[in-house]
């Protein structure tokens, strides 16, 4: 095994090997690609649940009363009106409209907020927020002192149950705290897969615990990263640095829904143009017509004519075909056919609408005021 | 690591078992499980004429698709049609019913350029150091 000393490892790094993962480098970080192979890893957490190390991810703490803050405006989030307890998914956008990352905001109190980023953008993201927030901010990196798991799958609420010994009643996209080996922490329901999920905070020192007390439940699988791109491929989600970047848009990823329109935010007025104006490349998601995948940079034509690049491709385990997105020039309707091509390979396929799968157990809803009888 | 002792190996991980005039070809079980899942295999048509170490399949994991050389000059006479509905035969049994071809040998002394079955397994246990 090649092991390459400027790569960082999650303390979980020696659980994976003895765990026999084929471990590579992800975002910086050495992190575990498979454990028993991916399509078996990938069809375990739509079926029963699977345990994912995620302790590469960043997260800052920012604590400022939000009205004297001009951290509301370096995001796309409404902060303002998010209740304590909610978390959401957003972006911090440069002038231009470009995503600089997208992240995930919790209000942990009235004046207190975790910030999630991507692993290869925590420190660049610090860079930014730093630059920009007002002096009154108290900005902290913990991703060195936080890890992260996250358990998805339908069998995770079973789980989580019996992990926290209580009822663990979360709407999607909010949090609360539970005891876990003695220590209070945040859980989520949130995650990257599609599935119903939980991603669960607790501090590096006890995270090899909390690694080994989930892995005792029989209905869970550890993940690895292979497994976790196809699952969230499969759903059309976005990875940064692959399918966004700083000269993307959320309006041309598709993801204009996620941008709150009645507050200002840095980039605001270059999406409000690109509204206007017109954009000059726009995502499209599309199914192969085969077991053949398409891959990031293939090249995206329609009635012969080259419109775009494939950024994100793989064969999709839950479907049996090959699936991916990209970004094209032109309008392009759903049902048309393109064809994906490199050098002598060319794969028909077709243009559809997000997600691919579409038997998640993510919108579960949970029951709060059951009526008797 | 399974290593048949009766087959010839390329390093790029392809074996070759020579029965008479006729060479059965496929990717060894290193290759198949550094590949890992394997979703889809471009196999070669019957009637095309390959080189030796001349590319004649694609095979596509989940995570890549990697290119596969011939291991001797031939014509494609056979092929395993079972792959294309079930690639994952190769993960499962790379040196029998994960075969990918028949070939009729064009030229057997090019069998030289091939390792047996004990330098391929240095040569294999070499690069998973």
């Amino acid at each position: 095994m090649v092991e390459n000393t400027s790569l960082k490892a999650t303390p979980l790094i020696n659980k994976h090997k003895s765990l026999g993962a084929k471990l590579a480098p992800f975002g910086g970080w050495l992190m575990p690609i498979q454990y028993s192979g991916i399509i078996e890893e990938h069809n375990w957490t739509r079926h029963s649940a699977g345990l994912f190390d995620i302790c590469h991810m960043g997260e800052f703490e920012v604590e400022v009363s939000i009205d004297k803050s001009n951290l509301h405006n370096l995001v796309t989030v409404n902060l303002k009106d998010m209740p304590k307890g909610a978390c959401r998914y957003g972006f911090m956008l440069n002038e231009d409209g470009g995503i600089i990352d997208d992240l995930v905001v919790y209000r942990i109190a009235q004046s207190k907020w975790m910030i999630v980023v991507n692993a290869a953008t925590t420190n660049s993201d610090e860079e930014h927020l730093r630059k920009h927030l007002d002096s009154g901010t108290r900005l902290k990196n913990i991703s060195g002192l936080l890890g992260k798991l996250d358990l998805q799958g339908p069998e995770s609420k079973k789980v989580i149950d019996e992990l926290t010994g209580a009822n663990v009643v979360l709407e999607y996209y909010n949090f609360g705290y539970y005891t876990l080996l003695g220590e209070k922490v945040i859980i989520s329901r949130t995650g990257y897969t599609g599935e119903l999920g939980y991603e669960l905070y607790m501090p590096n020192e006890k995270i090899s615990q909390l690694w080994d007390k989930i892995l005792m439940d029989k209905r869970v699988k550890p993940i690895g990263l292979g497994a976790r791109d196809t699952l969230r491929l499969e759903m059309g989600y976005s990875l940064y640095g692959q399918d966004i970047d700083r000269k993307t848009s959320p309006l041309e990823a598709g993801l204009g829904s996620f941008i709150n329109w009645d507050k200002d935010f840095t980039g605001k007025s270059a999406l409000l143009k690109q509204k206007e104006s017109g954009l000059g490349r726009r995502v499209i998601c599309f199914i192969a017509g085969s077991r053949r995948s398409p891959r990031h940079n293939y090249r995206i034509s329609y009635k012969g004519k080259d419109i775009g690049a494939v950024t994100s491709g793989s064969f999709s385990p839950s479907l049996g075909v090959g699936i991916g997105m990209g970004y094209v020039e032109d309008e392009i309707s759903m049902g048309e056919e393109i064809i994906l091509t490199e050098n002598a390979v060319s794969i028909p396929a077709k243009v559809v609408k997000k997600p691919f799968y579409k038997d998640g157990s993510v919108k579960y809803k949970e029951i709060k005021n059951a009526c008797a009888g | 690591m399974l290593v048949p002792d009766n087959l010839l190996f390329t390093k790029d991980h392809e074996w070759a078992k020579i029965e008479g005039d006729n060479a059965t070809i496929g990717i060894t079980d290193f290759a198949q499980s550094s590949l890992g899942d394997i979703t889809f295999i471009d196999l070669p048509k019957i009637g095309l004429v390959f080189k030796q170490f001349g590319l004649c399949a694609t095979v596509e994991s989940v995570k890549a698709a990697s290119d596969v050389y011939s291991p001797l000059s031939g014509e494609v006479i056979k092929v395993n049609e079972e792959l294309a509905i079930h690639p994952e035969l190769v993960n499962k049994s790379a040196y029998e019913s994960g075969w990918f071809a028949v070939v009729k040998i064009t030229d057997l002394k090019e069998k030289d350029n091939l390792m047996d079955a004990k330098k391929y397994r240095e040569y294999a246990e070499g690069l998973s150091k």
